[in-house]
C-alpha cells in the first residue's frame, strides 16, 4: 500500500484527470444533497419548530392543516387521554403580504400560524395584532416594527420579533395568537372561517414516547390522525416526493462515479500489467496489489471530496440569503464523502479479476 | 558437484545440501492453434547450495523457461522441482507466492525496477509485498546498497541511474529476502563488455559471501568464467 501512495505522490499528473472528474461529481453530489436538505428544511421548519411531541389532525386530512379541523369536543377527548400533559391549538392561513415600501404587486408569501403554545425561538405568544416573523422574510424588506397588510382584505399585523428556521413549504412563517389568526382567516377566506375554540390541528405535549401517544390518541378519539412531530414534518405535501426525486438523482450520480472510477482504474491496471507481473514474481499477493489500487482510489476520492466541500462552502457563502435554499451541513458532506468512497471501492472491484489473472511468468517470460 | 548430477537418488539426502534439483522436468507450451512447443525436455539439473551455474544456450533454447520453473513462477508439465529441499512440484498458486517470498530471488532479463520508486524503495518493495519486517528490512536494504556500491544512489529514481547501476539495484532486490537460490536471466545482455564483467564480479562476490546458489543465464561464453560450472542448453535439452 505504501508503494501505491508513493506513486500518487510522485506521479500526481497520472491521477489528475480522475481527480478532476471525481471533484465535479463530488460537487454535484454535495450540491444536490445540500439543496435537498435546504428544500426539506424550508418546507418543514414550522412543523419542526412545534414545541411538543405529537401533532393531531382530523381524520382524512392526510396531514394537511388546510383540510383538518379539531373542535373543542375532540380536544377535550384528547386532553383526557393518559400521557397527555398539555395541548395547544394550531391554525394556518397562507397569504400574500404587502410590505410598506415594496411595489403594489410585490407580495411576500407568508404562512400565518395562530398558536397557543409558542414554537421554538418565540419567547411567548404575541398579543393580538402582533407577530413574530421568520428570518427569511427579512429579504422581503421586513423588519421589526413593519406593519404588514395580509391578503386581499389587507388585514394589518405588526412584526415585533424574528425567529429562525420556521419556514413552511418555502414560505416565511408569521407567528400570532389564535384570535389574530381566526380574524385574518375570516377576513380573507370567508368560506374557511372557523368558530371560536376551533383549530386546524392540536399540538400535544406528553410524558410518554411520541409514537405510542399518537396511537393512543387516535384510538381514544376514533376521528383523528396523530403524528409525531418528525412524522408530521415528513408527511407535509411534497416532502417525500422531493426526497425521492433527489435521492434518485444522487443514486444516478453515484453510479456514474462507480463507472468513472471503474474505467479509470481498469485503465491504470492494464498499464500496470508488467509491473504487477514483476511484483507477483517477487512474491506479491493479488490482495496486496488490489489494496494498493483501492488505497489510491480512496485518496483520489478524498482529495476530490475535500475540494468539493470547499467549493460548496464557498458557493453557500456567495449565495445571498433568500436565494437558493442550500443547506450545507457537515453531515451531508460526510455522508456524500462516504458514499463516494464506497463507489470508489466498488469501481476498483472491476479491476480485481484482471489483477488476479496477471501471470507472474509474464515478468520473466517476454523480457525482451 | 559429485552427487549433483544424479538427481534420481533419494531426494531427502540428495537435496539436503542442494539449492535446486530438477528431475526429469518437461515444459510444453500449447499454442492457441493446438500446436505444441517443447521448451524444456527431460531436464535434470542439480545446483549445490553455494554453487554458481552458468546456463548457456542460443535464443529460444529454453533458458528463461528453466529459470521460471526453478523460481516457482511457472509450473512444469511433468517432472519434479525441488528448491532448497522443498518439493514445489505440486504447490498451489498461493503456496508458490509464499515460496517466492522466502526462497528465491530474480534478476529479470529486462531490468523491471518500479519506475516511481527510489533505489532503496525498490529493495524495500520486496519486504512490503512479503514479510513486512520493517526496520530489519531497512537495515538490510542499506547494507545491500552499500555492498553494491550504491550507497550514495539510494534516493535516486531508476531514471536517474545508469544501466549498470540499475542492474545492481535489481541484484540488491533479488537478495532482499535472503534467498536460497537466485536466478539471473541474462543479467549482462544490456550492458557493454566492461560493465558486464563488473556486474558479474559483483554477482560472484555477493553469492559467495552469502553462500547462496545461483543460475546465471547468458549466451556470452566470457561470462562463464565467473561461474563454478557451465551447463549448455539447446532446443530444451541440457548437456553438462
Ligand atoms: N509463454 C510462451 N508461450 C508459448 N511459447 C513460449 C512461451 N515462452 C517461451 N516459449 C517458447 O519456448 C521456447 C523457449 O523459450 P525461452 O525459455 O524464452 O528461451 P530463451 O530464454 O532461451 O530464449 C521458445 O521456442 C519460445 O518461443
Ligand atoms: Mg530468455
Amino acid at each position: 500500500m505504501r508503494f501505491a501512495l508513493r506513486e500518487l505522490r510522485r506521479r500526481p499528473g497520472r491521477f489528475a484527470t480522475a481527480t478532476v472528474i471525481l471533484t465535479l461529481i463530488a460537487i454535484l453530489l454535495m450540491f444536490l444533497g445540500s439543496l435537498l436538505d435546504g428544500l426539506i428544511r424550508s418546507s418543514t421548519g414550522a412543523i419542526r419548530a412545534q414545541d411538543g411531541d405529537v401533532l393531531v389532525y382530523s381524520d382524512a386530512s392526510r396531514a394537511s392543516l388546510a383540510r383538518s379541523l379539531i373542535d373543542p369536543g375532540v380536544r377535550a377527548e384528547i386532553e383526557s387521554v393518559p400521557g397527555v400533559v398539555d395541548t395547544g391549538g394550531v391554525g394556518l392561513v397562507q397569504l400574500g403580504a404587502r410590505v410598506p415600501g415594496a411595489g403594489e404587486r410585490d407580495l411576500a408569501a407568508v404562512a400565518l400560524f395562530g398558536v397557543e403554545i409558542p414554537p421554538a425561538g418565540v419567547p411567548e405568544v404575541p398579543p393580538p395584532g402582533q407577530v413574530y416573523a421568520d428570518e427569511v422574510l427579512r429579504s422581503d424588506g421586513i423588519a421589526i416594527g413593519t406593519e404588514l397588510l395580509l391578503g386581499p382584505a389587507r388585514s394589518p399585523v405588526e412584526v415585533i420579533g424574528f425567529v429562525t428556521d420556521t419556514s413552511f413549504i418555502g414560505q416565511g412563517a408569521l407567528w400570532s395568537d389564535a384570535a389574530t389568526w381566526r380574524e385574518v382567516l375570516e377576513q380573507n377566506r370567508p368560506g374557511a372561517r372557523v368558530g371560536d375554540e376551533v383549530f386546524q390541528a392540536l399540538l400535544v405535549r406528553g410524558d410518554t414516547d411520541a409514537d405510542g401517544l399518537a396511537a393512543s390518541i387516535d384510538t381514544a378519539t376514533g376521528s383523528t390522525e396523530s403524528l409525531s412531530i418528525t412524522d408530521a414534518a415528513n408527511a407535509l405535501p411534497g416532502v417525500e416526493e422531493q426526497q425521492g426525486t433527489f435521492n434518485q438523482i444522487i443514486g444516478v450520480t453515484l453510479v456514474i462515479a462507480v463507472v468513472v472510477i471503474g474505467l479509470f482504474f481498469a485503465l491504470i491496471t492494464v498499464e500496470r500489467t508488467a509491473l504487477y507481473g514483476v511484483l507477483k514474481a517477487l512474491g506479491a499477493h493479488t490482495s496486496t496489489l488490489f489494496a494498493g489500487l483501492v488505497a489510491q482510489a480512496a485518496v483520489v476520492t478524498l482529495i476530490a471530496a475535500v475540494i468539493a466541500a470547499g467549493a460548496l462552502i464557498a458557493l453557500d457563502a456567495a449565495i445571498p440569503p433568500g436565494g437558493l435554499p442550500l443547506d450545507v451541513t457537515p453531515e451531508r458532506i460526510i455522508v456524500s464523502t462516504v458514499l463516494l468512497l464506497i463507489a470508489a471501492i466498488a469501481g476498483c472491484a472491476f479491476s480485481l479479476r484482471r489483477i488476479l489473472k496477471i501471470d507472474p511468468a509474464s515478468a520473466i517470460g517476454s523480457g525482451s | 558437484m559429485n552427487t549433483a548430477d544424479d538427481p534420481t537418488q533419494n531426494h531427502q539426502t540428495a537435496t539436503a545440501e542442494q539449492a535446486l534439483v530438477l528431475d526429469d522436468v518437461r515444459k510444453v507450451y500449447r499454442m492457441g492453434d493446438g500446436h505444441e512447443v517443447v521448451a524444456l525436455d527431460r531436464a535434470r539439473l542439480s545446483v549445490g547450495s553455494d554453487e554458481i551455474v552458468a546456463l548457456v544456450g542460443p535464443s529460444g533454447s529454453g533458458k528463461t523457461t528453466l529459470c521460471s520453473i526453478a523460481g516457482g513462477i511457472l509450473s512444469a508439465t511433468s517432472g519434479r522441482v525441488i528448491v532448497g529441499g522443498r518439493d514445489i512440484t505440486d504447490y498451489s498458486e498461493r503456496q508458490l507466492t509464499a515460496f517466492r517470498q522466502d526462497m528465491v530471488g530474480f534478476v529479470f532479463q529486462s531490468v523491471n525496477l518500479v519506475p516511481f520508486l527510489t533505489a532503496r524503495e525498490n529493495l524495500l518493495v520486496v519486504d512490503e509485498m512479503g514479510k513486512r519486517t520493517g526496520a530489519a528490512a531497512r537495515r538490510r536494504a542499506d547494507q545491500l546498497l552499500d555492498e553494491l556500491g550504491l550507497g550514495d544512489r539510494a534516493r535516486n529514481l531508476p531514471s536517474q541511474l545508469s544501466g549498470g547501476q540499475r542492474q545492481r539495484v535489481a541484484i540488491g532486490r533479488a537478495l532482499m529476502n535472503e534467498p536460497e537460490l537466485v536466478l539471473f536471466d541474462e543479467p549482462t545482455s544490456a550492458l557493454d563488455t566492461q560493465l558486464g564483467e563488473q556486474v558479474m564480479e559483483i554477482i560472484r562476490t555477493e553469492m559467495k559471501s552469502r553462500q547462496t546458489a545461483a543460475i546465471v543465464v547468458t549466451h556470452d561464453e566470457r561470462i562463464t568464467q565467473y561461474c563454478d560450472r557451465t551447463v549448455h542448453i539447446t532446443d530444451g535439452v541440457l548437456e553438462a
